[in-house]
């Protein structure tokens, strides 16, 4: 099993609130893969039919859960925002999506953008 | 490489800094609308409107037995400041000049902030925008040069505000008259009456000079909403000997949803006290 909440590899006295929340979802996200794993496994070496078909039903249950641990990290994280935008539900085959990103970035809409946007968190004068 | 051609300009890495640095600067100082306001966007250049969600029966369809109706939408207005740089100025910033001349920068990048926020608080009719202080006209509330009766007038815009169920924050967009003389204006007590103004006020006090009088307008979201395609981008227009044509350029539309989320405060007659 992959480490436990507890499993800080930093004094929790220099951890922010919102990095010791991400540790624990990335542990959970963890857990659960492993899970997926382990039923994966067992599914596939099952002999009696009706097991395999319930390992399969929680396989897919830790699937589900995985998938919520993940989309509330992408909320939370800029970075893994920017980089499941940008590889998930591509029609590209994964090792070109880079350079196609890459490539759309260099010629796209935002160049020569001064990238002003919304200034609500800025108080006024 | 994009429709900007900023890359066709005789301009180095160093002078485009100094020119979108300025253009920045300018722009957040003058905007108001953008501090107050919800954002949506940018969209891309290739945004041309958004959906208003309603449909208009027509009366005629194409065949009998069949109905027909528009969906309404509400384009996007490009709004485009050009401006001139003296290639000698330029061309001076990569020699490390720390007094380049960037004052048309500066004014095109004003001019623009200054259409954006017009259109946001007064309307522009020709690209279908309602403006904030348009669409709650009813509601507007009478101000004069008498600075010290300010902080009732506010109170009362707040007060109508939550009576039209709209909870706060609550921000004021003050234009540069009424910004000035509340900056001058003491209470009899010698307490600033922009002070006042701010206990009064749970969000921001915005200076706004796109505005004539003054508005109250709740932040909670959901009331005004500014659709931007291409954010504020400058490009480039061409070049002849001794200067560089360049412009600012956006485009935008923007919706009042909910109109009661603001009180207006316009001059008036002095009102007898």
């Amino acid at each position: 099993m992959a480490g436990s909440s507890g499993s800080f590899h930093e004094d929790v006295a220099h951890l922010s609130l919102e990095t010791m929340d991400r540790h624990r979802a990335i542990v959970s996200i963890m857990e659960e893969l492993e899970a997926v794993d382990w039923y994966d496994q067992r599914v596939s070496a099952a002999s009696d039919g009706e097991l395999g078909q319930i390992l399969a039903h929680n396989r897919d249950e830790e699937k589900e859960h995985a998938a919520m641990l993940l989309e509330w990290l992408r909320r939370k994280d800029p970075g893994f925002e920017a980089q499941l935008r940008t590889y998930l539900f591509a029609d590209t085959p994964v090792l070109e999506i880079e350079a196609v990103d890459n490539a759309a970035a260099s010629g796209s809409d935002s160049e020569g953008s001064l990238g002003i946007g919304s200034l609500k968190t800025e108080t006024g004068s | 490489m994009n429709d900007l051609h900023r890359e066709l300009a005789p301009i180095d890495a160093t002078a485009w800094e100094a020119i979108d640095s300025e253009a920045k600067r300018a722009l957040k100082l003058v905007l108001a609308g953008r501090k107050l306001v919800d954002f949506e966007g940018p969209l891309g250049w290739s945004a041309s409107a958004i959906s208003l969600g309603r449909t208009k029966p027509l009366q005629k369809a194409p065949n009998d037995g069949v109905t027909a109706a528009l969906r309404q939408v509400q384009p996007v207005v490009e709004l485009r400041a050009p401006f001139t740089l003296s290639r000698t100025e330029i061309d001076a910033v990569p020699r490390g000049v720390k007094d380049v001349d960037l004052k048309a920068v500066t004014e095109a990048a004003q001019a623009i902030a200054l259409a954006e926020d017009r259109a946001v608080f007064n309307g522009y009719a020709p690209a279908s925008v309602r403006g904030i202080c348009e669409a709650a006209a009813g509601a507007a509330l009478t101000i004069t040069e008498d600075y010290e009766a300010y902080p009732g007038v506010v109170a009362k815009a707040l007060g109508e505000i939550r009576s039209a169920g709209v909870d706060g924050p609550y921000a004021i967009a003050l234009g540069p008259k009424c910004y000035t003389g509340l900056m001058q204006t003491a209470t009899k007590g010698g307490y600033p009456v922009i002070q006042h103004v701010r206990r009064l006020i749970d969000g921001p006090v915005v200076w706004a000079p796109a505005i004539d009088g003054a508005a109250v307008l709740s932040l909670r979201g959901g009331d005004f909403q500014l659709t931007v395609g291409r954010d504020f981008s400058i490009g480039y227009a061409g070049h002849a000997g001794a200067s560089v044509d360049l412009y600012i350029e956006e485009s935008f539309t923007f919706r009042v949803i909910d109109a009661s989320a603001a009180v207006p405060l316009v001059y008036g007659r002095p009102s007898k006290r």
